[in-house]
């Protein structure tokens, strides 16, 4: 059992380090990573002297602003080990969301050509714009699309819950 | 040779002159981080490099030489596996670089850094323009207070907020027993405060969900101007007081109301929306449950007429909330989300035309609940037709136009369905001395 005083310091340390950053959650290990999510490996760097976290664009695939940790002189093990953690989550929540949006195009446009084609209609008018189906026609889709993707869509809910629980009790004893 | 020199010096000057300036407008913090920089040498050369990155953006505006913009992350309906397996491969044998790089960018020679971090062939070649374009959409993530009330007000959604306390306020006013101001502004604060603080958290929970929305992706925390810890922090902050005044300042009724309704919204709301449509008929109580408080508030109990309030404000949410809802179906479709719009879209449409004709009813039950007087449903019946009328359009025609006019006419309908009942009041009888404040 470690001291109460250690025990402390090491949780403001988690507290600083975790008030700093970005809210990501954690994943499970080996989840979501076959799934294959173009991921932008961003070339930004920060300037040197700055000793925040710093937040970038929303990543074109997964809509998530990705989060670029600080590292600082000093840091802990644990505030090391809460870092990774939250850098592995940053990037399990990109590969999911980017693969969902893609997936979600995907299927869009496949429904969209399938019903255009039933219709007996091409894909470009004769202007040569899209052609699109409306709201109540797309209806359809968004349905099947719901109930297709329910299973995934729970797992990634109870894997973020679970991930939330453990960054924010990460045990300043290990 | 001199004037030419010094022709090309004073033009070189010129130009350096112009782009610092552009550089100070567009991108000040940067820009003063850079000459805030003690080290000298080190100043002039990233001074020097963000000036050339600065450059080639000019001359590439002012030419109108476009940069051609990234291919849209669309792919083209035929997307050849192969391309998607050349993706595959490039994510795992990027993976293991990337904790490398992470503890390179720590050296204090960023070029190195930049050199060994892979870049993914399929990106194809990004010009600097763009590099540069986005590298100035980064932020730091550094709390600015003159910006912390803007940002605490988004993050509490502060319109909702006012929107849950007058409804808190008409429960209270319409209660039969004596206004009094301060157990009323009591009320108020701390209604307002649970409200802050259940919004809060719900934006707390949902930040990669918030992210994908249309509707949502500007929040506070979504765009990292507000750290989660001091979102949780805040949100505590203005529970703990809240629930505590309406508690001790009011009567235990309306504290235990107020931090159940903060318990419904966050555990059950909030995680129901991505399990079952039933969060739509959750979320109905969550909003019915404000106006129970005004009247507990004034009357210290819940009785009939507290019950028919909460049912106009829970039938309410049904019109408002399916018209809402029929618009943003791709958005919930792609986020996961259990809406009745998106699953059961006939369901939908009826559920919003039964409670709007339930608001109807309601407003009959007012007088025989003596709540208000007889001239009440007399004088609603206009808006009420109205808005059942709308109900029914909606029902109907199932499209954008007649949801955005069912959502609108919700808006100033609840407004004036409240001042209209508050109008009607039915005065206290002689004698009634009003219910207990605590």
């Amino acid at each position: 059992m470690a001291a109460l005083r250690p025990r402390r310091r090491a949780l403001l340390r988690l507290c600083r380090a975790f008030s700093s950053g970005g809210c990501q959650l954690a994943p499970e290990r080996g989840g979501e990573r076959r799934d294959a999510a173009p991921s932008r490996v961003s070339r930004f760097c920060p300037p040197r002297k700055s000793c925040h976290d710093w937040i970038g664009p929303p990543d074109k695939y997964s809509n998530l602003r990705p989060v670029h940790f600080y590292i600082p002189e000093n840091e802990s093990p644990l505030e090391q080990k809460l870092r990774e953690l939250r850098q592995e989550t940053q990037d399990w929540n990109q590969q999911f969301w980017a693969n969902q949006n893609l997936t979600f195009l995907k299927e869009k446009e496949k429904f969209i050509d399938s019903r255009l084609k039933a219709k007996g209609l091409e894909l470009r008018a004769e202007s040569g714009q899209k052609a699109t189906l409306n709201a109540e026609e797309m209806a359809d889709f968004y349905k099947q699309f719901l109930s297709k993707n329910f299973q995934k869509h729970m797992y990634y809910n109870r894997n973020v819950s679970e991930a939330g629980c453990s960054v924010t009790t990460a045990s300043p004893d290990q | 040779m001199n004037i030419i020199a010094k022709r090309s010096a004073s033009w070189v000057g010129g130009c350096v002159w112009y782009l610092e300036r552009r550089a100070l407008q567009e991108s000040p913090r940067r820009f003063l981080h850079l000459l805030r920089n003690v080290n000298q040498q080190w100043v002039t050369f990233q001074h020097f490099n963000f000036l050339r990155h600065m450059y080639v953006t000019q001359l590439n505006r002012s030419f109108n030489q476009q940069i051609k913009p990234k291919p849209e992350p669309v792919p083209s309906p035929f997307l050849e596996k192969a391309s998607l397996d050349e993706a595959k491969t490039e994510i795992y044998k990027m993976r293991p670089l990337s904790p490398a790089s992470l503890s390179l960018s720590r050296k204090p020679n960023e070029k190195e850094s930049i050199e060994l971090e892979p870049t993914p062939v399929i990106e194809g070649s990004i010009a600097v323009g763009t590099e540069t374009k986005e590298e100035k959409q980064w932020k730091e993530m550094k709390l600015r207070v003159d910006d912390l009330p803007g940002i605490l007000a988004r993050l509490s959604k502060i319109k909702l907020t006012a929107l849950v306390v007058s409804t808190t306020s008409a429960g209270f006013a319409l209660a039969p027993a004596p206004f009094d101001w301060p157990c009323f502004l009591l009320t108020f604060v701390g209604t307002g405060l649970a409200s802050c603080a259940a919004n809060s958290i719900n934006q707390f929970f949902e930040v990669p969900f918030d992210s994908n929305m249309n509707r949502t992706k500007n929040r506070p925390l979504v765009r990292g101007q507000i750290s989660p810890l001091l979102a949780v922090s805040f949100a505590a902050c203005c529970a703990v007081p809240g629930v505590a005044l309406l508690t001790w300042g009011v009567n235990p009724l309306t504290g235990a109301l107020g931090l159940f309704n903060i318990f419904l919204y966050t555990c059950c709301y909030t995680p129901l929306k991505r399990i079952s449509i039933a969060n739509t008929w959750v979320g109905a109580v969550v909003g019915a449950i404000p106006p129970l408080m005004g009247w507990t508030a004034a009357t210290g109990s819940l009785d009939a007429g507290a019950f028919l309030l909460g049912g106009i404000l829970y039938s309410w949410q049904f019109p408002h909330f399916n018209a809402l809802s029929w618009g943003l179906r791709e958005d919930y479709s792609r986020g996961g989300y259990c809406m009745m719009s998106v699953t059961h879209p006939d369901l939908c449409r009826r559920v919003a035309l039964r409670h709007c004709l339930a608001l109807v009813a309601m407003s009959a039950a007012a007088p025989a609940l003596d709540v208000t007087t007889w001239t009440f449903p007399v004088i609603a019946l206009p808006i009420n037709l109205y808005i059942s009328y709308l109900g029914f359009r909606f029902y109907r025609d199932a499209d954008r136009k007649s949801s955005r006019k069912l959502f609108f006419c919700s808006l100033w309908h609840l407004p004036l369905f409240l001042l209209l009942m508050l109008t009607c009041k039915r005065p206290a009888a002689q004698g009634d001395a009003g219910g207990p404040q605590s």
